[in-house]
């Protein structure tokens, strides 16, 4: 089955090509990529990861904003139970933050030198890592997930 | 009442029919163990949007998920995008034009890649629907790929069928065509501010009036939400059962004569030396049946098949 990725550009700043081309590299890759836009919020984020059920969020920052953003990203996907969903990240981000970043649970971070083939390599690596297996969750999901609304 | 953990199930068990993990039957147990489909006597409405690419279909969906959230009905949208025949991977872009009802408990918006699988919709988005409609969404939105003028799927899946398309597109014998326009419960002329419009949706005034159904030709800008409030109480009016059965008949023929083409052309294709060998050996008890109806589907441009 093929991997599939959300592509997300949060925050205010709108220039969204390279998250179009990473779009279209991932694509090409043979992966099922959605895309969302520009501007979008946390909440938004999540909550397209959710509905999508993406084996990964590929988030794209160039503002600045990494670390108050990711940290909302990974507490709102614990809250909501779906932690299983990987988020790497990529755009404009300091050297000193990324180890921030990784101990919050974001797996991996590709800034402007990574080319995108390591993006390619790094998200099939970590999906394989994680062993995200719809599978299994398919099937001993239910069990966990009983509790009702 | 929708939350954020029928969002996650829902989507799980999308997901679980679309791989070919379980069938629909499984996925439904596995989301009934999560605690539920809310499902009660009532059934969603299946509204089926579809046009060529970039006539405004996201958008459109935009505005009527606006629209019956306003009315507080849930609403969900399965939306395809094509997978790509080379490599098979896709960009599924059809959330961009939706995403201001992304916070929205009562909106649940599903990316599918159509998977190779023609007729404008994906494998398993009959499937998807359904689980939709288990999940106790009073609307389900369908938008296909982009179509041309035989992606007739839809017509399975939907029980009103829109047809959106764009000024200045094809004269009249284009509207006479057969397939796309055969299908149509309601036309909509969107980007109705280009010129043409109004030659367009006379072209197809023409079409319907002389046609047995009555189809409602109506005229939108998606962008700023023109127009929106009639299609809205046409589908209204639609979902409160008035004529949708009575279509139901043409849309079957069409349906069958479709499967029909495809098979056609299918057998167009087939080597007939290579499918006597097949057969010969089927009689030679070298292959089992289910080996030669493999052998002959593969031939036939299907995917192998395990029994």
């Amino acid at each position: 089955m093929p991997i599939k990725v959300l592509v997300a550009k949060p925050g205010l700043d709108g220039h969204d090509r390279g998250a179009k081309i990473v779009a279209r590299a991932l694509r090409d890759a043979g992966m099922e990529v959605v895309y969302t836009g520009l501007h979008q919020t946390p909440e938004m984020i999540v909550n397209a990861a959710i509905q999508e059920d993406v084996d990964v969020v590929g988030v794209s920052i160039l503002s600045g904003a990494h670390m108050t953003i990711f940290p909302k990203i990974m507490t709102m996907l614990s809250e909501r139970e779906v932690d299983d969903i990987a988020v790497v990240g990529g755009g404009v981000i300091q050297e000193d933050d990324i180890p921030k970043l990784k101990a919050i649970g974001v797996r991996e971070i590709f800034n402007a030198e990574a080319s995108t083939q390591d993006l390619i390599d790094g998200i099939e690596r970590i999906v394989a890592e994680t062993g995200r297996d719809r599978t299994r969750r398919a099937s001993t999901g239910s069990a966990q997930g009983a509790p009702a609304r | 009442m929708i939350g954020h953990r029928v969002h996650r199930d829902l989507a799980r068990a999308i997901s679980a029919v679309e791989n070919g993990i379980t069938d629909y039957r499984g996925a439904l147990a596995q989301f009934a163990a999560f605690g539920g489909p809310v499902r009660g006597d009532r059934r969603a409405d299946v509204i089926g949007i579809t046009g060529p690419p970039g006539a405004g279909k996201s958008t459109l969906v935009d505005r009527l998920i606006e629209g019956f959230r306003a009315d507080d009905a849930t609403v969900a949208v399965i939306a395809v995008d094509p997978s790509s025949p080379f490599t098979h991977g896709a960009v599924l872009g059809d959330r961009v034009r939706m995403q201001r009802h992304a916070g929205d408990p009562g909106v649940f918006i599903r990316s599918m890649a159509s998977r190779s699988a023609g007729g404008g919709l994906a494998p398993a988005t009959r499937d998807a629907v359904r689980l939709a409609d288990e999940a106790g969404f009073d609307i389900v939105i369908v938008e296909t790929v982009g179509v041309g003028q035989v992606e007739l799927e839809i017509v399975a899946v939907a029980d009103v069928i829109v047809v959106v398309t764009v000024p200045a597109l094809g004269d009249g014998v284009q509207a006479i065509k057969a397939g796309l326009t055969e299908i149509a419960d309601i036309f909509v002329v969107n980007m109705a501010d280009r010129p043409g419009a109004n030659a367009s949706a006379v072209d197809l005034k023409h079409m319907v009036r002389e046609g047995k159904r009555d189809i409602p030709v109506l005229q939108t800008i998606a962008q700023d939400g023109t127009g929106v409030s009639e299609l809205l109480e046409v589908l209204n009016a639609k979902r409160n059962g008035d004529d949708t059965n009575a279509v139901r008949a043409v849309r079957f023929e069409v349906v069958r004569r479709a499967r029909d083409e495809a098979v056609r052309r299918a057998l167009a294709t087939l080597d007939t030396h290579d499918a006597a060998a097949v057969l010969d050996r089927l009689r030679d008890h070298e292959l089992t049946r289910n080996d030669a109806i493999d052998a002959l589907a593969l031939m036939l441009g299907g995917p192998a098949h395990a029994h």
